[in-house]
């Protein structure tokens, strides 16, 4: 049901962990609806340096979560707001229908990060 | 790869002896057992013995069997039925909130037509009680449907004591043994039951086959499937005679190797509880400790979810099953984890593992060697753990997932 690149980010999911000196921290989701998602980020200069991830979830919330960040790392935090949770799915090759609603919040959890960020700059 | 299969709840592999009886029965019985001929007789015949093996394997008469396509059709047709022709005496029906859904959505169903509906609630362990079954109970009551044993958490129910209520008070009593069959004793009368559901896959035989019992002189009548006259008026339709043929030889083999094998599973299944207790921390038993099926284990996992789990485990040749939501096909995770009070953050991690005949002592041990680096990678990638569970009840605003959020 899941295409083999979820399947591979499932499995080998990249950056996985959290960043002690992180300056964005982002979080959605809810242990109650199955799926949380928390990303950290280390910006120098409005670009992604160093992204990080941390997910309670399906296998879909875990791949979207490692393509994310993959997606992401050296974007300028302008490009990183343009990337959405359809786009994630995208490039993991689709998710299957059921999964677009519930576990692709990666983006989300991208965009929530950055918002702390630059409230943390004001 | 080692693959081990423990899905036996799911559905089971079709033993061997089964599979022949089925072939010879397709290849040199195809007669329609409503033709007077030769061939038809053949057929007759056929099932006509099958069903003296399934009347035999529950303690049944042979004319007390009706063969279905299955499980679902049995607990439709038994609830469907009686309440069609009992709705002169009255319009209440009682079941419990971890039935399958085959029982649960007739009844809920039925909900919508008129008859009022009482959903038992069941304590920790997933058990009805009795007490409240009594308290529910109205003049106007005509049903009672509770199952024999819980398809998710293996709970065991008090089927005898309730239907010895039920009887008392003049109140039918249907009972989805699909579960409980060829793992414990399963007999008519010392259940006390006038309806019970059985299907072929459960115990070794083939999908697309089951029975209901509905013992002799009960008011009852087919009120769904409108056709032909095939047994006895009670299910129309040409009989699938190479599967029931197929249930027969299953129901009298699981019942020979009943005593020997809830036996060998109780051991298995205790070694495989006690090592995941022992070798993995903050898990939970779910269901009751020993009012379980001799091969059921079901268990939660704190911190990680179901369907990572079960994926997890499939690469390493592990079959087994989940009550999240993710692998339930709607937003909720299990009913009957949420009937027992378990949260939903917990229900998600949910993971079901049920032992057939094809197991042995080396599985167990397979399981646990894998399953130990299996939650600790899901857990280290998780950000939940025992300090910060609850930190998250706050960020309600985010989810957009649950309807029935209870927090």
């Amino acid at each position: 049901m899941y295409t083999d690149k979820v399947m591979d980010h499932f499995e080998n999911p990249r950056n996985v962990g959290e960043i002690s000196d992180a300056n964005g921290i982002g979080q959605v989701g809810n242990p109650t609806c199955g799926d949380i998602m928390k990303i950290y980020l280390k910006v120098d200069n409005d670009v992604i340096t160093d992204i990080k991830f941390k997910t309670f979830g399906c296998g879909a919330a875990i791949a979207t979560s490692s393509m994310v960040t993959e997606m992401a790392k050296g974007k300028t935090i302008e490009e990183a707001l343009r990337l959405s949770n359809q786009a994630v799915a995208e490039a993991l090759d689709g998710l299957p229908p059921q999964k677009m609603h519930c576990s692709n919040l990666a983006a989300d959890a991208l965009h929530a990060a950055i918002e702390n960020y630059r409230e943390k700059q004001k | 790869m080692r693959r081990v299969y423990m899905d036996h709840s799911a559905t089971t592999p079709v033993r061997s002896e089964v599979v022949e009886v089925m072939l010879n029965c397709l290849a040199d019985q195809f007669g329609n057992p409503s033709s007077l001929h030769y061939f038809g007789r053949q057929g007759r015949r056929a099932l006509d013995e099958a069903r003296e093996k399934v009347a035999s394997a529950i303690g049944a008469k042979p004319e007390e069997i009706v063969f279905t396509s299955g499980g679902t059709e049995a607990d439709n047709m038994a609830i469907h039925g009686v309440a069609m022709l009992n709705q002169n005496r009255g319009n209440h029906i009682i079941t419990s909130a971890v039935e399958h859904h085959a029982v649960l959505n007739t009844v809920k169903a039925l909900g919508k037509q008129g008859f009022t509906v009482t959903i038992l609630p069941v304590d920790k362990y997933g058990m009805v009680s009795v007490e409240d079954l009594t308290n529910a109970i109205t003049d106007k009551t005509i049903l009672i449907s509770i199952m024999h044993a819980n398809n998710e958490v293996g709970t065991v129910q008090p089927i005898k004591e309730m239907a010895a209520l039920a009887r008392a008070k003049g109140i039918l009593f249907h009972t989805d043994a699909v579960q409980s069959m060829g793992k414990i004793p399963v007999n008519v009368d010392e259940l006390g039951v006038d309806l019970l559901t059985i299907s072929g896959h459960k115990i070794y035989g083939p999908k697309g086959v089951g029975a209901l019992y509905i013992r002799k002189g009960t008011r009852w009548r087919q009120s769904l499937f409108h056709g032909g006259a095939q047994e006895r008026l009670r299910r129309a339709g040409t009989e699938n005679v190479p599967g029931i043929v197929a249930l027969g030889k299953a129901c009298e083999l699981t019942v020979q190797e009943l005593a020997g094998e809830s036996v060998r599973l109780t051991g298995l299944r205790d070694k495989l509880i006690e090592e995941v207790m022992n070798k993995i921390p903050d898990v939970r038993l779910t269901g009751h400790p020993t009012k379980r099926l001799p091969n059921h284990v079901s268990f939660c996992f704190e911190f990680i979810e179901g369907e990572s789990m079960l994926l997890s485990m499939d690469m390493k040749g592990i079959a087994a099953s989940s009550g999240s939501a993710c692998t339930s096909g709607s937003l909720e995770p299990s009913h009957v984890l949420l009937a027992m009070g378990i949260p939903h953050e917990l229900a998600h991690g949910s993971i079901r593992l049920t032992l057939g005949r094809d197991n042995i002592a080396e599985d167990v041990d397979y399981f646990i060697e894998n399953m130990v680096p299996i939650v600790e990678r899901l857990r280290a990638m998780s950000p939940l753990n025992s300090e910060n569970e609850f930190d998250f009840e706050d960020s309600c605003a985010d989810c957009k997932v649950s309807g029935s959020c209870h927090l």
